[in-house]
């Protein structure tokens, strides 16, 4: 129950903000479901991944895709998720958990200027 | 070239986030379809997605391989999300959002204060 809440959220500041899900999912996970941090931030993953397909798909109808310049960020991407994942399981998740709210806080300001 | 070669960097670096937080990366994918790509707002949104596609996969296949992704969970908020993003296309239509994003801001620093409040709290034990 308290994930389809959390998936509600995720699914509903993402549309609004063009902000991925995963900045939702992650806290909420931690702070409501009571995942460690490296679980969470898996989870998240997975659950985006399938945000993203069902939306890509929707838009695809509308022909707003350009697939080109998705490609030239998102196939690097996947190289640095790789990077990404293999960094994490080096860190504490004191350090994960801290460096994660640095950064909430950093797009908070950027939407709050 | 030069253009192409940035957003290729820029992309590998929204991996590298998207892998270490498990965020899907649209937060640095959209600004540079836009700014260094040239695409308008929508097309850029749009195409974000796509990109998320091969990373996120890429980052549960090896979450998968250290045991830390949990499917069902995953799907249930997957599920979940797809139906939460109708109701915030309805809501954004019909409010300022110029507000909308002052209050997600405003949640956002109490979120982030309170995870590193608890982490805080925590004994620092390695974990």
């Amino acid at each position: 129950m308290r994930l389809v809440v959390i998936g509600l959220l995720a699914g509903f500041f993402g549309a609004l903000f063009g902000v991925g899900g995963g900045i939702v999912v992650v806290p909420l996970l931690i702070l409501l479901a009571r995942y460690d941090e490296r679980p969470a931030m898996a989870t998240s993953l997975a659950a985006i991944g399938l945000i993203a397909l069902v939306g890509a798909v929707t838009y695809g109808f509308h022909g707003e895709l350009k697939a080109g310049a998705a490609a030239v960020v998102g196939i690097p991407a996947a190289f640095g998720a790789v990077g990404g994942t293999w960094l994490q399981q080096r860190l504490t998740s004191r350090t994960l958990s801290l460096a994660f709210a640095a950064l909430l806080a950093a797009i908070a300001v950027w939407l709050l200027i | 070239m030069g253009a192409l070669l940035l957003a290729g960097v820029l992309g590998l670096a929204a991996g590298v986030l998207a892998g270490l937080f498990g965020v899907g990366g649209g937060i640095l994918f959209v600004p540079t379809l836009t700014l260094v790509l040239g695409l308008t707002q929508i097309h850029a949104e749009a195409s974000s997605l796509l990109a998320i596609l091969p990373t996120a996969a890429a980052g549960a296949w090896r979450q998968r391989r250290y045991g830390n992704a949990r499917w069902r969970p995953a799907l249930v908020l997957g599920l979940a999300a797809v139906a939460g993003v109708e109701a915030g296309v309805q809501i954004a239509e019909a409010l300022p959002e110029h507000a909308l994003r002052r209050l997600f801001g405003v949640l956002m620093l109490g979120v982030a204060a309170q995870l590193a409040w608890r982490t805080l709290r925590k004994p620092p034990y390695p974990s």
